[in-house]
C-alpha cells in the first residue's frame, strides 16, 4: 500500500492527483498540496537526514520554514540545491531528493561514531584540538575539517535557471497573510492604500489553513484581496530583511515548486520593496524543550503534528505523546486524536491545566506535574522515559511519536532587524517587538496576541493605523472571525529536563549545529558569558535555521548557568536574512556582463574589419593590434611601431577622458587644479598638465588647450576620466563656490586620433583644409580647426609617441569618416593603424608615464616632474607635496632600463625587482613598464629605482622570482629615444 | 539600502551616490600650515550618533550635498545643497 500513514480524510491535499517523487532513489507517491516532509511521512519515512556534527539520524522537527533538521540536497546536476528544507519544498512530479550528510547511506553512516566520540568534540574543539602542531594546519587539519563540515553540496555546473530582482513601492506592506495578516491588509486597502501582501507559504492563511471551521472567512478574504486593483497578493514570497528606511528585502519562488522553470519565466525574483509602512503578521513558532533524545526522528513539535494532520492529512505517528508546558499545545493533542490517532499521554510539567476536562473526555491520560527524561529508539522514537519532577515514578511509555511544546516565541526577526527592542514578556516567558524604530508595527501572534479572531481583530486595527499614517482615511470595516476561546493560556517557563537520574544523553538547544544545553554551560565556565561571545564559541543559533526553534532555550540554559534573568542575558542579535536565500536571487540578472555597457569608438566597425584584436580597458574595448595573416606576438606590434618611427601611423585615441571648460574663472580653476600654470597659455595652445592628490601624490597628467580666452578643453587619462571629474566637481561645488567656472564631459561627442610619424605633416597636408600646418605656423603645441573631407576638426599638436604627431577631434558622428580620409591621405607614405600595444611601445622608448609609474604611490618628483610644480599660488596637493617622506631623494625616482643581452632573448618583465647582483634579494626599486624596442632592437623599459638617476649607466640585475628569471639592465635615462625632443619639434 | 532626498531630484536610492565624508571638514586656506592641510586630508572623528557628511549623486545630478545621518541608525534628519548649512542636533 502507497502512503500507509496518509489519513482516511481531511487535509487540504488533492487526493484525486498523484505526484510521483523520489527520495535517496526509492520512488514514492504524493498529492498536489504536500511538500516533501509531509508526502515522506505520509510513506512512513521518518529518517530524513544526518545532523551536521555527530551525523545523528534526525527527522523533521516542524512543519514549516523554522526547520532546523530536515534539510536534503533537491534535483540533480545543474539544478543540484543542497540544505532545502523538506518542510518547505513543494512536492512536483519527478521531484528528486537525497538526503546529505551521510556515508555511505543515510540508514548507515560511518562518522555516526562522532556522536560516540563526542566527549572529544566538545564546544570549541576547533580552537583547542587543531591548534598544534603549526605546520598541520594546512596539510591536516584543514583538508579534515573541511571534508567533515557542511552538508550538503552545491552543483558544479552554472546554474541553468534564470533569476530577476523587482522593485516595488507600497503604501502598506503586510509580511504575513494569517488571519491578521489578511484582516491588515484588508483594512489598510479598504483605506485606498496601496497594499502588498506577502507569504512565504504557497497557500495564503497561516493558522487558518488548519481549522475547516476557518475556510469560509480565509476564502472571501482571499478573493476579495485578489480583486482589489490596489492590492498585490504574492504567495511564495518570503520577506528576508528589513533594512533601513523602510526598504525590505524580499524572494519569490517563482519556479521553485516545478521541476524546471517554463520557457521565459524565472526560478526566483528578489524584491526590493519601499513600503511607507509595514505591518508584521508574521506569527509565532513553537519552541523545543531540551531533554535527552529530544532530537531523534519522531519527536516533533507539537504544531507541526497539528500541522501534518489538519493540513496535509497525515498521521506523523501512530501512537502521540505529548511533552508540554502550556495550554496550546492540547489542541494539537486533541487534533491528532479527533483524526484517530492514539494519544498515550500527555506529560505536562505544570501541577495543573485548564484543558483537564477537555483532555479527559476525548480520554487522554494526562501525566501532571512530570517531565520526560529519555527517549527510546535510534532512528525513530519507540517510547519515552517519565518521571515526576521531583525524581520519583519513573515510568516508561511506549509511542512512535513525541510532540513537545516548550511555548510559543513570536517571530520578531524582522521587527529586530531595524534594532527595535525586543521586551520580556513574563506572561508568555518569550520576547515580544518593543517601541518601533521605523515606520512598522507587528500584529497577531507576532507580538503575542494569539488565536485566530484575537489576531484577526488586532490585524485589522493595525492595518487601518498604517494606512491612516501614510494619510488615508479608514474605511468601513468587513466581518472578522466569529470570538473563540483560543487563545493563549496559562504556561510555565520551562527550558530544560535536569536533575539526578537522567542517563547522560545529549540535550540539543540547536539541532542543526548539533549544540547542547552541556555546551552552553562549558561555554559559561569557560569564560564565554556574554550571549555572543557563548553564541560564537558554541555555534548555538548559527546555522542557516538561526535558532528558530531552540534560540531561546539556549539563551535560558545560559541564564541559569550565569543566575540571570532571559531578560537581562537577551538574544543573540537576529541579521538578515531570515530564512536562506540562493545565489542565485541575489544575483538576479546581473550574470555574466549583464547591463554593463560595452563602450565602442565610433571607428569601432572599421578596427573589426581591419583585423583589430580587442583589449577591454575599463568599459572600453581598445584595439591591441591589427592583423589578417595570421602573424603572432610581436610581429604585428613591431610592425606597427614601425611605421610610425619610420613613416606614419594611425592611433583611435577616442577613449582619452575629455571635459570642456568654460567661464570667466575657468582659467583660475585649472590653475588650482594642475600642479603648472594655465592662465597664461595663450589662446591656441596646448600644454601638458600634472594634477596630485590633495595627499601630494600624482592624480592623473594630460594635454589642455585653450580654445577661447575662457574656454579650455582637458584632457585625462582613459582610466581616469570619471574620477578627474568627481574631484573637479567636488573643488568647484565645495572648496572654491565663489569660481564661475562650468564644465562637462565631452569624452563621447569627440573622436580623437593621433596622427605620428615623421610624414605625420605630409599626410595631413593632403586632408586638412583651412589650416596652415607649415612649422612655423603651426609649431609644437598649437592647437587650430579646419575641415578633412568637409568634416569640422580640430588640431592639437600634440605627441605620446614622441614623433611629429597630432591630434585630430572631430564630432563623434564623423569619426570614420575622418578616420578614412586621413588613411587614404597617408597611402602614399605607408601609413598603418596602430594599436594599443604599439602605443605603449612608443610612450615607453620616449619615457612618457602612464599608468604603470602613474600609480598613486609616487609624486612629480619621483616622475622626474619637479619642474611643473609652480612656485607661485595655490593647487591641490602643493602644501602635502612638499612633507618631508615625500621629498626625501632616497625615495625610488623614474628611469629608463635597458637590457644588457643585446638579443631578445632574455626578456624583461613588469614587476621584476632591481637588484645589485645576481643572488642580492634586497631590492633597489621595481621595473614598472617594459617593451621590446624598435628603435634599439633591445628590451627596454622604465623603473622606480632608489637614487635613481643617480645611478645612470650603471649595471643592476631584473630580478623575477616567480619565473626564476635574472636579466642584467643598464640605467638610463627614462628617454629611451630623442632625449632632446627634437622630433616632435621636426 | 538608504533612501536620500536629494535637493535637487528627490528620494533616490544609495546607489546612485558616492559618499565621502565628514561635511563639516573644509579645504584650509592656501597659506594653512602642513599640519592643517594633514588633518584635511587625513583625520577624521569616526562618531556614533549624527555626522554631517558629503553625498555626490553622481549618477544623477552629479551635484555634491550635505546629509545629517546617524551613524548608528541610519536615520536621516535633513539634506541640503553644498553651500547650505546644516546643523546637527544637540
Amino acid at each position: 500500500m502507497t502512503q500507509p500513514m496518509r489519513l482516511s480524510s481531511g487535509g487540504r491535499v488533492d487526493r484525486t492527483r498523484r505526484i510521483e517523487f523520489r527520495f535517496d532513489g526509492q520512488s514514492f507517491e504524493g498529492h498536489p498540496g504536500d511538500t516533501l516532509a509531509s508526502a515522506l511521512l505520509a510513506n512512513g519515512v521518518r529518517l530524513m537526514g544526518r545532523s551536521f556534527k555527530y551525523h545523528r539520524p534526525r527527522g523533521a522537527l516542524t512543519a514549516g520554514p523554522e526547520e532546523p533538521s530536515a534539510l536534503v540536497e533537491l534535483r540533480l546536476g545543474a539544478r543540484r540545491e543542497p540544505n532545502t528544507r523538506a518542510t518547505v519544498a513543494e512536492l512536483f512530479d519527478g521531484l528528486e531528493a537525497k538526503s546529505q550528510n551521510r556515508f555511505p547511506s543515510l540508514e548507515f553512516d560511518i562518522a555516526a561514531i562522532n556522536s560516540r566520540l563526542s566527549r572529544f568534540l566538545p564546544a570549541g574543539f576547533y580552537y583547542k584540538t587543531f591548534m598544534w602542531p603549526a605546520a598541520f594546519w594546512e596539510k591536516v587539519y584543514e583538508p579534515l575539517i573541511r571534508r567533515a563540515a557542511g552538508l550538503g553540496r552545491a552543483a558544479a555546473e552554472p546554474d541553468p535557471d534564470e533569476y530577476e530582482s523587482m522593485h516595488a513601492h507600497c503604501d502598506v506592506l503586510v509580511v504575513g497573510s494569517g488571519a491578521a495578516g489578511l484582516a491588515a491588509a484588508r483594512a489598510a486597502a479598504a483605506s485606498g492604500a496601496r497594499v502588498i501582501l506577502a507569504e512565504q507559504d504557497f497557500e495564503l492563511g497561516g493558522g487558518l489553513l488548519l481549522d475547516p471551521a476557518r475556510e469560509a472567512w480565509r476564502t472571501e478574504m482571499v478573493l476579495t484581496l485578489a480583486a482589489m486593483s490596489d492590492v498585490k497578493l504574492l504567495p511564495r514570497m518570503t520577506v528576508v530583511g528589513f533594512y533601513e528606511h523602510n526598504v525590505l528585502g524580499a524572494v519569490e519562488r517563482v519556479g521553485d515548486h516545478l521541476a524546471e522553470p517554463p520557457p521565459y519565466k524565472v526560478r526566483q525574483r528578489f524584491w526590493t520593496i519601499r513600503a511607507k509602512q509595514v505591518v508584521l503578521a508574521t506569527g509565532a513558532t513553537e519552541r523545543l524543550i531540551a531533554f535527552p533524545g529530544n532530537d531523534k526522528p519522531g519527536v516533533m513539535l507539537a504544531s507541526a503534528a497539528e500541522t501534518y494532520v489538519r493540513r496535509f492529512g497525515v498521521a506523523p505517528g501512530s501512537r502521540a505523546a505529548f511533552f508540554v508546558n502550556n495550554d496550546w499545545a492540547y489542541y494539537a493533542a486533541f487534533a491528532l486524536k479527533q483524526a484517530g490517532i492514539d494519544v498515550a499521554a500527555i506529560v505536562d510539567v505544570r501541577a495543573e491545566t485548564a484543558k483537564a476536562v477537555a483532555a479527559h473526555h476525548l480520554g487522554i491520560p494526562l501525566s501532571l506535574g512530570c517531565e520526560i527524561v529519555d527517549v527510546q529508539g535510534g532512528k525513530s522514537v519507540r517510547g519515552v522515559t517519565v518521571r515526576k519532577r521531583d525524581g520519583s515514578g519513573v515510568s516508561s511509555l511506549e509511542c512512535d511519536l513525541l510532540c513537545v511544546s516548550g511555548g510559543h516565541d513570536p517571530a520578531v526577526h524582522l521587527a529586530s532587524h531595524t534594532r527595535a527592542p525586543l521586551i520580556w514578556s513574563r506572561e508568555l516567558a518569550a520576547f515580544l517587538p518593543g517601541k518601533p524604530v521605523q515606520a512598522e508595527r507587528s500584529a497577531g501572534a507576532a507580538r503575542g496576541v494569539f488565536g485566530i479572531a484575537a489576531a484577526a481583530r488586532d490585524g485589522a486595527e493595525a492595518g487601518a493605523a498604517a494606512a491612516e499614517a501614510t494619510g488615508f482615511k479608514s474605511a468601513a470595516g468587513f466581518a472578522l472571525p466569529a470570538p473563540d476561546d483560543a487563545h493563549h493560556t496559562s504556561l510555565e517557563p520551562f527550558w530544560e529536563v535536569r536533575g539526578p537520574g537522567m542517563n547522560g544523553g545529549k540535550s540539543f538547544v540547536d539541532l542543526q549545529n548539533d549544540v547542547t544545553s552541556a555546551d552552553i554551560r562549558l561555554a559559561h565556565q569557560e569564560g564565554y558569558e556574554h550571549v555572543e561571545h557563548a553564541k560564537r564559541y558554541t555555534t548555538h543559533t548559527m546555522a542557516t535555521d538561526q535558532g528558530k526553534t531552540g534560540g531561546i532555550v539556549g539563551v535560558a540554559v545560559l541564564a541559569a548557568a550565569r543566575g540571570d534573568s532571559i531578560e537581562k542575558v537577551g538574544l543573540p542579535t537576529y541579521r538578515p536574512y531570515v530564512t536562506p536565500v540562493t545565489w542565485g536571487a541575489v544575483a538576479g540578472r546581473e550574470v555574466g556582463k549583464h547591463l554593463v555597457p560595452t563602450r565602442r569608438t565610433p571607428m569601432h566597425q572599421w578596427h573589426l574589419r581591419r583585423g583589430g584584436v580587442f583589449l577591454e580597458t575599463g568599459l572600453w574595448l581598445r584595439p591591441l593590434y591589427y592583423t589578417t595573416t595570421g602573424e603572432t606576438g610581436w610581429e604585428p606590434i613591431l610592425r606597427e611601431a614601425r611605421a610610425v618611427r619610420r613613416a606614419v601611423g594611425i592611433c583611435d585615441v577616442s577613449t582619452l577622458g575629455k571635459i570642456d571648460v568654460q567661464g570667466p574663472d575657468a582659467a583660475v580653476f585649472l590653475d588650482r587644479l594642475y600642479t603648472n600654470t594655465f592662465s597664461t597659455l595663450p589662446v591656441g595652445k596646448a600644454r601638458y598638465g600634472l594634477m596630485l592628490r590633495e595627499d601630494g601624490m600624482v592624480f592623473d597628467d594630460g594635454t589642455t588647450s585653450r580654445l577661447g580666452e575662457q574656454h579650455y578643453l582637458m584632457t585625462t587619462t582613459t582610466a581616469k576620466a570619471a574620477e578627474v571629474l568627481e574631484h573637479m566637481e567636488y573643488h568647484a561645488q565645495v572648496a572654491w563656490p565663489e569660481l564661475d567656472a562650468q564644465f562637462s564631459t565631452v569624452t563621447d561627442q569627440w573622436v580623437q586620433m593621433s596622427v605620428a610619424g615623421p610624414r605625420a605633416r605630409d599626410t595631413l597636408l593632403n586632408c586638412v583644409a583651412g589650416l596652415d600646418l607649415s612649422n612655423s605656423a603651426f609649431p609644437f603645441m598649437a592647437i587650430g580647426a579646419g575641415e578633412v573631407d568637409g568634416c569640422p576638426v580640430r588640431v592639437f599638436r600634440v605627441s605620446f609617441s614622441g614623433e611629429l604627431a597630432y591630434e585630430i577631434a572631430t564630432p563623434a558622428g564623423y569619426g570614420e569618416r575622418v578616420w578614412r580620409a586621413i588613411i587614404e591621405a597617408g597611402a602614399a607614405f605607408g601609413i598603418l593603424p596602430y594599436g594599443l600595444e604599439a602605443l605603449s611601445l612608443l610612450r615607453v622608448e620616449k619615457g612618457h608615464v602612464a599608468g604603470p609609474e602613474l600609480n598613486g604611490q609616487t609624486t612629480a618628483r619621483d616622475l622626474g616632474m619637479e619642474k611643473m610644480l609652480k612656485k607661485q599660488g595655490d593647487y591641490i596637493g602643493r602644501v602635502l607635496a612638499e612633507r618631508p617622506g615625500l621629498t626625501d631623494s632616497r625615495r625610488p625616482r623614474l628611469v629608463g632600463i635597458r637590457a644588457v643581452d643585446p638579443s631578445f632573448e632574455k626578456r624583461l618583465r613588469g614587476g621584476a625587482h632591481l637588484v645589485a647582483s645576481r643572488d642580492s634579494i634586497d631590492s633597489l626599486g621595481w621595473v614598472t613598464s617594459v617593451t621590446r624596442s624598435v628603435e634599439l632592437e633591445n628590451w627596454i623599459g622604465l623603473a622606480m629605482l632608489k637614487r635613481g638617476p643617480d645611478d645612470k649607466g650603471k649595471r643592476l640585475y631584473a630580478a623575477y622570482p616567480l619565473k626564476n628569471e635574472t636579466v642584467e639592465v643598464e640605467i638610463t635615462s627614462p628617454h629611451h629615444i630623442d632625449p632632446e625632443n627634437a622630433r616632435v619639434r621636426a | 539600502m538608504h533612501r536620500i532626498s536629494c535637493p535637487f531630484c528627490g528620494a533616490r536610492d544609495e546607489i546612485e551616490f558616492h559618499y565621502r565624508g565628514d561635511a563639516t571638514v573644509l579645504r584650509p586656506a592656501p597659506g594653512a600650515e602642513a599640519e592643517v592641510f594633514y588633518d584635511y586630508v587625513y583625520t577624521r572623528d569616526n562618531p556614533m550618533g549624527w555626522h554631517i557628511e558629503w553625498w555626490h549623486h553622481v549618477s544623477g545630478c552629479r551635484q555634491w550635498i550635505k546629509v545629517l545621518r546617524n551613524t548608528a541608525t541610519h536615520e536621516i534628519k535633513a539634506v541640503s545643497k553644498a553651500q547650505d548649512k546644516i546643523e546637527k542636533p544637540r
